[in-house]
């Protein structure tokens, strides 16, 4: 029962750096432009198909494939908002979260037109676990949650240490005041959208490792990454961090006592609770 | 000699329906100006129209003689104006630091000198550099707001409703460090509800009815008008 | 020979677009009136579904079943599910912002989507619901879809001069005031929690009776049918197409964005033969690119809301 429970932990943590990555996006899209952004999950996807055209078609080992494909998630993103949301600044937050939804399918279908609908994998070697007792961990899994860690404190440092961080937290705490203030609110949403799209991108590409990839990757997940971005609070990247890890971890021990099949109902149940109870999240936003 | 800020027959409002509906006004270098009114007169709606965040229909605004109508406040700010609005006027999330050094965004110089400008004139604030704002009292969190729009070292200094909600000893306070700021040569256009003791020091003050103004005239002698005593001053 | 395919094939096609029709009334109630954006139809649309072919199929070992009912009183039922569902959904629900209650409906949707995958007893799983009777079976195939339509037909009169009535009435200017102004409707001492719930639950009711109607229709139903894609994405788009708010746009953006969707496919007919896997896509890809194009020039769609002024009521 405890190696279960420390089992499942581990795979939470790993499972929760993903929800995380992708939640920081939506938690400062979400305070900035004041919607929830449904095509989340297809950049994530997104993301993981360009790291396979690098491993894949070009050959390039992973460490370079990765950047690679956050450099490109992020291109993406600033061209989607340039091309779509940019003209839908004035729109009321509803039509953005339409659009959105619209956007997100039809990222999922330039996925499955390019790449087809079946399950990739990046590569087909077998890599065994190692074995601590009678844990198992896997060596991507240490590796995973050894980047995501790096890219949570690198994170850290561009909010609190450049001034375009600082101006993005600012913005998702109030647009309208970081308007007076006379920060270019323009210049500070594209850098939104780049360093969501390169944490969507890193998600995606996780969770391909983890699974297969396929047009609905990112999609599946989007649950739990809204779940985890209301947890922490809207429009706060730390409690969007927090609250992926702590949903991770929380669907993975769940099936414990719940058929795994239930596991993205936890996700709901926590989205459901916390709107009910804590509407501003558990470390209070907005 | 010219106007700092002039405002001429201006009208404008929010989504067509117009609440300023002529608005006549003018701060010269240096001028404490104090705008007072009924609730709902357009007192915020005005300020905000300067600052280019409610649309203008007719009339113009002049900054230092420029025309500023709907310019965006991302423009205005570089040329010497600063805004601190009724609320919401403070970064909840951020530390004081980052609030005040955020307000100089515009600069692409380091502010080191304007903060400490700002910490001198509010000393409390120096040992709370790391505090989140969210977490300060109502007092502290104005006077936050106010240095954050001091950080550009702003010609005319807009202020709506500084002292709402503060207790009788922040509010003097708060007052007094305005006429410091003043002091230094930067003029201030104020919406104030506690209209006695803003009136005793404003150079001049404007009344506003109705989306329009109705009398203007120097602070002490506004305050000795028996009818607008009357009305807005509670006897 | 031909004509008479072209007829079968017009049938198929207007009975298909008149159950999203349906759809789209009851989208248009939750949105288009009361401003509650719902991204769960593809919950709403199986439970009605789902509901119907229960009760009305033969016995079988792979699912309940057996009760043998007629169309009207499963279909009733159905809709009455649906609105259970969205009642007990919509007490916690319904009063948060719109855009986490959207957020809150995928979670419905998706939980709907997996008991149905998962409760093999309930449902035969992902292998889905055969042998669903039709309506007028016996009659003949023509006559028999012909039927059909007119039921169809028939549901969207009654549907729509049940919603206009409820758009004219003074529940329906209480959900505009709601939408568009909530602390002045609030402050104005109107019961907002409730007015909210009930066109919520109204729109499901609707939507549940639409999947009855689809269940019939189709014959066969899996889970695989209530893609959220297919049913909550094009559902929205013909909103936003008609104009929300407004119940003969919500009808005519229905026929229009079907005969869309129905164009497509014949576009990706052209398409090279190894391109068939991906004909679906490409179509999705032009709809998306479509609600992009509405959105950025015409966000208020083909026929507007026109409010009902009192003064000007005969
Ligand atoms: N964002 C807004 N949208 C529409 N009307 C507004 C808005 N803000 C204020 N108003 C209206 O404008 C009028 C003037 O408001 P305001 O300028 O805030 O008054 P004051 O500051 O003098 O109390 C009021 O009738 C108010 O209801
Ligand atoms: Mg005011």
């Amino acid at each position: 029962m405890l190696v279960d429970l420390v089992q499942l932990t581990i795979f939470g943590l790993v499972v929760g750096g993903i929800f995380a990555l992708g939640a920081v996006g939506v938690s400062l899209l979400f305070g900035i432009l004041r919607f929830a952004n449904f095509a989340h999950g297809d950049m994530m996807t997104l993301g993981a198909y360009l790291a396979l055209v690098f491993v894949g078609p070009l050959a390039l080992p992973m460490w370079v494939a990765f950047p690679a494909a956050l450099a490109g998630t992020a291109l993406a993103a600033v061209a989607i908002d340039r091309a779509l949301f940019k003209r839908l600044r004035r729109a009321s937050p509803v039509i953005l979260l339409i659009s959105s939804f619209g956007l997100a399918l039809i990222l999922r279908s330039l996925i499955q037109i390019i790449w087809g609908p079946e399950n990739i994998v990046y590569w087909t070697d077998i890599v065994l676990p190692w074995r601590l007792g009678e844990i198992r961990i896997r060596p991507p899994h240490v590796v995973m949650l050894a980047v995501t860690v790096a890219l949570v404190v690198a994170l850290h440092l561009f909010l609190t240490r450049t001034r375009i961080g600082k101006a993005m937290r600012a913005m998702a705490d109030d647009p309208d005041l970081a308007r007076i203030t006379g920060i270019p609110t323009e210049r500070v949403i594209l850098w939104t959208w780049a360093l969501g799209g390169a944490l969507a991108a890193a998600a995606g590409i996780f969770l391909a490792v983890d699974t297969r990839l396929n047009p609905l990757l990112g999609w599946n997940v989007l649950l739990p990454v809204f779940a985890a971005a209301l947890l922490g609070g809207i429009g706060k990247p730390y409690g969007a961090i927090a609250g992926g890890f702590l949903l991770g971890v929380a669907g993975e021990v769940s099936t414990l006592v719940l058929d795994p099949v239930y596991k993205p109902a936890v996700a709901f149940a926590v989205i459901v609770l916390v709107l009910v109870y804590r509407p501003t999240g558990l470390f209070g936003g907005r | 000699m010219t106007a700092l800020l002039e405002m001429r027959a201006v009208r404008g409002g929010y989504g067509g329906v117009d609440i300023l509906n002529g608005i006549d006004l003018a701060v010269r270098e240096r001028e404490i100006v104090v705008v007072i009114g009924p609730n709902g007169a357009g007192k915020s709606t005005a300020m905000k129209a300067i600052f280019g965040l409610v649309a203008v229909r007719e009339g113009e605004i002049r900054f230092k003689g420029q025309d500023i109508t709907n310019m965006a406040p991302e423009r205005l700010v570089p040329l010497g104006l600063s805004y601190v609005p009724q609320e919401r006027n403070v970064f909840p999330s951020l530390t004081v630091q980052e609030n005040l050094e955020l307000g100089a965004y515009v600069r692409r110089d380091d502010a080191a000198a304007e903060l400490a400008e700002v910490l001198a004139l509010f000393p409390v604030l120096e040992e709370r550099r790391q505090q989140a704002v969210g977490t300060m009292s109502g007092g502290e969190r104005q006077m936050v707001a106010i240095g954050r729009a001091l950080m550009t070292r702003p010609e005319l200094l807009l202020l709506d409703e500084p002292t709402a909600g503060l207790s009788p000893r922040a509010t003097e306070l708060i007052f007094e460090r305005i006429r410091a700021i003043n002091q230094k040569g930067v003029a201030i256009l104020m919406v104030e509800q506690n209209a006695k003791q803003a009136l005793a020091f404003a150079d001049r003050a404007y009344v506003l009815v109705g989306g329009a103004n109705r009398y203007e005239d120097s602070g002490p002698a506004v305050l000795a008008h028996p009818e607008i005593a009357e009305m807005f001053l509670g006897g | 020979m031909e004509l008479v395919g072209l007829l079968s094939f017009l049938v198929f096609f207007l009975t298909l677009s008149g159950i999203y029709a349906v759809m789209a009334l009851g989208l248009n109630v939750q949105w288009g009136f009361s401003g509650q954006f719902n991204i769960g139809i593809a919950g709403f649309w199986a439970v009605g579904s789902y509901t119907a072919a229960i009760l009305t199929t033969p016995e079988s070992p792979f699912h309940l079943g057996g009760f043998g009912w007629p169309f009207l009183p499963s279909a009733l039922v159905a809709a009455l599910l649906a609105a259970v569902i969205a009642l007990l959904i919509g007490l916690i629900c319904v009063n948060l912002r719109t855009d986490y209650l959207a957020i809150a409906t995928i979670g419905i949707g998706e939980i709907i989507r997996l008991v149905l995958k998962n409760e093999e007893w309930l449902t035969n799983g992902v292998r889905g619901i055969p042998a669903i009777p039709r309506p007028f079976s016996g009659l003949g195939r023509e006559l028999e879809a012909l039927l059909f339509l007119g039921l169809v037909v028939a549901t969207i009169l009654v549907v729509y001069a049940l919603v206009e009535r409820a758009r004219r009435s003074p529940w329906g200017r209480v959900q505009r005031a709601i939408r568009e102004n909530e602390p002045a409707a609030l402050a104005a001492g109107k019961n907002v929690l409730r007015f909210r719930l009930e066109a919520f639950v109204l729109g499901a009711a609707i939507m549940g009776f639409g999947g009855a109607l689809y269940a019939h229709f189709a014959g066969f139903i899996s889970p695989e049918a209530f893609d959220p894609l297919f049913a909550t994405f094009l559902v929205w788009v013909m909103l936003i197409a008609g104009g929300s708010g407004n119940n003969i746009g919500a009808v005519l953006g229905a026929f229009a964005i079907w005969a869309l969707w129905s164009g497509t496919q014949f576009m990706t007919a052209f398409l090279p033969i190894e391109w068939a896997a991906r004909a679906g896509a490409v179509r999705v890809l032009l709809v998306g690119l479509l609600l992009q194009v509405i959105l950025i020039t015409r966000p208020e769609g083909l026929l507007p809301e026109r409010p009902p002024r009192p003064a000007v009521r005969d």
